[in-house]
């Protein structure tokens, strides 16, 4: 135990962990990595940079989110008090605005003038062009066809705020595909480009580098529930992909060893078809996407094509700090297939009147699971990452109804 | 360490690369052996990856060609196998870390000693990354090939004072894939590397023609050329052997013809 203890303290920092984390990515890339690896550990602690940051996330992006106490899923499910953190409700509509300002800002003080990423839902694609837009930079989204087929809306979205969309046709065509891409025009031009990672994920230092900015999740969470109910809370839960949001989540509860971790992950038809993205519950060690971590491959390295109902949580990978809390025992993953996460997305729009994304829907059929099972003086706190607009039209599709786009 | 340094000392080095299993298992074998026979000095054998982050169009199709030949690590394996009863030509993998990991580095590298491979090539593992692999790569004498680029700047000393084998010189950002402009301080960087090594140098990334081999063959001490060899093999699909080897020996003199007009 302290042995891997030991390492997951590694895989935190982000340095060669031999278990997780680490940078496996073309020499091409190596010195801008470096650029960003000493900008990021210069100016996180930086008053200046602190204050830029903490102004555009309190004036621009609408922080802090609420802390709702959702009364009627509590009283409907009869069994812990549930507390939903309502990402939600910032600016762009998700959690992914808080990294992407954290990461442009330091763009911005490296001079960059044009930033890159991928997106797998959309969300992180709107929230990078909607920060290229405020900072007047050159914008360019990778996204696979797969994906821009089946989020329209957030494809116009992008273009409306002056990004250009790249459908990216290779491979399978989803958010590991765009990840590819954006890597490979990273390595083709970065002199004048920052790389905006969406998720924890790639090469140190950036899943280090998400958690730190997406980490205002859980040191609010704590001080508004603190404010409400005087305590910690029993479990908090949210649902990973690459795992951004939930690592945010997790972040300043992750010594409180009280609190119950728990990460949600897409079990698509279910952990035990092929058609999945559970990647800690089925996935194996591998070396991908810059990273050691987790990965859903076959038994020669190739990485399986992966599947589930939403866009966003379809990666065939997870950070190397979830693979690290999940090795540890310190967090806990679960499997949500296509079918609970619709259920959930229709039972919050009905209960709380709230359309969540479907995504976050994964980590709230969790807790209509767990809740009942909880007693009544215990508390969850559910990070609801985003909102569910983009997904209405295709809910609605799997519903069998026919709308008109 | 293996003897690929040494190959180097007669001429310049001309390496082309396949990759293993594009169409088939029998045209990779036979055109492993008509490299060799057109007068290839290194064959790079490209394992394939369903992710090939540094590999443009071309090469990503060829894998794409292999994965529908049913291609596995072992099918490589024992196409070199096969290759080894027709040719000693000198032979190196080029594939990603990942392959390399799940098959374990100690057998992956015992491996490749008993089928007389004598270096990898690994795009997505840098000089930092390779502490992991250098017990087994050193066990069984197998050259780790570092790969140097426009930007590598500071991080040329380190990476040129530890290679063995030789070094791949990227010839340009990005990926792989015919190109008609390159790095225009290629000549600056090839220098720049003899200032801390003895060991070699050959350039690739988007060489292409008979004409770009000969100029990167006045630059380096050695020319890689991928995506133009898989073009042929994608348009001449089982007839592609002898096309192969024709291009090989276009290339050859040309590089010949380059190396005499230098001195």
């Amino acid at each position: 135990m302290t042995k891997l203890k030991e390492e997951t303290q590694k895989a935190r920092a982000g340095i060669y962990a031999g278990t997780y984390g680490g940078q496996y990515i073309p020499e091409t890339l190596m010195t801008e990595l470096e650029k960003v690896d000493k900008a990021f550990h210069t100016l996180k602690d930086d008053p200046d940079f602190k204050a830029e940051l903490h102004d555009l996330l309190v004036n621009y992006a609408n922080r802090p989110s609420l802390l709702y106490y959702a009364k009627n899923m509590t009283e409907d499910l009869g069994g812990a008090k549930i507390y939903l953190k309502r990402e939600d409700l910032n600016h762009t509509g998700a959690h992914k605005i808080n990294n992407v300002i954290g990461q442009a800002l330091l763009a911005k003080h490296l001079g960059k003038k044009r930033l890159i990423a991928e997106t797998g839902a959309g969300q992180h694609g709107v929230a990078t062009a909607t920060i290229a837009a405020l900072f007047g930079m050159e914008c360019e989204i990778f996204m696979g066809k797969e994906d821009t087929d089946r989020q329209k809306l957030n494809v116009y979205r992008m273009e409306l705020l002056g990004a250009k969309v790249h459908p990216v046709t290779t491979g399978t065509m989803v958010l590991k595909d765009a990840i590819n891409a954006a890597l490979q025009e990273w390595a083709t031009r970065s002199e004048d480009t920052f790389y905006v990672m969406g998720s924890a994920v790639g090469p140190y230092p950036f899943p280090e580098m998400v958690k730190h900015f997406q980490s205002v999740i859980s040191k609010e969470s704590k001080i508004q529930l603190k404010a409400k109910e005087n305590t910690l809370p029993d479990m908090v839960v949210a649902c990973v992909g690459g795992g951004s949001n939930a690592i945010g989540s997790f972040a300043d509860y992750i010594d409180d060893p009280s609190v119950k971790l728990v990460g949600v992950e897409a079990a698509g038809k279910g952990v035990n078809t092929d058609k999945t993205a559970a990647t800690i519950e089925r996935g194996s060690v591998g070396i991908f996407h810059g990273m050691k971590s987790l990965f859903l491959q076959n038994e020669d390295g190739q990485i399986n094509p992966v599947y589930s109902i939403s866009a966003g949580l379809d990666y065939p990978g997870v950070g190397p700090e979830h693979a690290a809390l999940a090795k540890e025992g310190r967090a806990q993953y679960v499997g949500i297939t296509d079918d609970e996460s619709v259920q959930a997305f229709e039972y919050i729009a009905k209960e709380e009147g709230i359309v969540a994304a479907i995504e976050s829907c994964h980590a709230i059929a969790y807790v209509e699971k767990v809740a009942p099972t909880m007693s009544k003086d215990q508390i969850i706190v559910c990070t609801l990452s985003g909102r569910g607009d983009k997904d209405v039209a295709s809910i609605a599709k799997y519903k069998g109804v026919d709308i008109d786009e | 360490m293996s003897n690929l340094t040494e190959i180097f000392k007669n001429h310049k080095a001309f390496i082309p690369f396949v990759v293993a299993d594009d169409p088939d298992f029998d045209t990779t074998v036979a055109n492993i052996v008509a490299l060799a026979d057109g007068g290839a000095d290194i064959v790079e054998v490209g394992i394939p990856f369903s992710d090939p982050i540094a590999d443009g169009a071309v090469i990503q199709a060829a894998d794409l060609r292999a994965f529908a030949s049913g291609v596995r690590t072992k099918t490589v394996f024992d196409i070199i196998a096969e290759a080894r009863k027709q040719t000693t030509v000198p032979i190196v993998f080029l594939t990603y870390l990942n392959i390399v990991f799940k098959y374990g580095y100690d057998a992956f590298c015992q491996k490749c000693q008993a089928l007389g491979v004598s270096g990898l090539v690994i795009p997505d593992m840098p000089y930092e990354s390779k502490a992991e692999i250098m017990p087994a790569a050193n066990k069984y004498g197998i050259d780790i090939i570092p790969l140097i680029t426009p930007t590598s700047g500071h991080r040329i000393e380190k990476i040129a004072k530890n290679a063995t084998g030789f070094i791949y010189v990227v010839s340009s950002l990005g990926i792989t894939g015919e190109r008609n402009e390159f790095f225009n301080g290629l000549k600056d960087l090839v220098s720049e590397i003899k200032n801390y090594t003895d060991v070699p140098t050959a350039i690739g990334f988007g060489v292409y023609t008979p004409e770009q081999a000969k100029t990167m063959a006045s630059i380096a001490d050695g020319v890689i050329i991928g995506s133009a060899i898989v073009d042929i093999v994608a348009r001449e699909k089982q007839a592609a052997p002898k096309a192969v080897e024709a291009f090989t020996k276009a290339i050859r003199s040309a590089m010949d013809e380059g190396t005499k007009a230098s001195v």
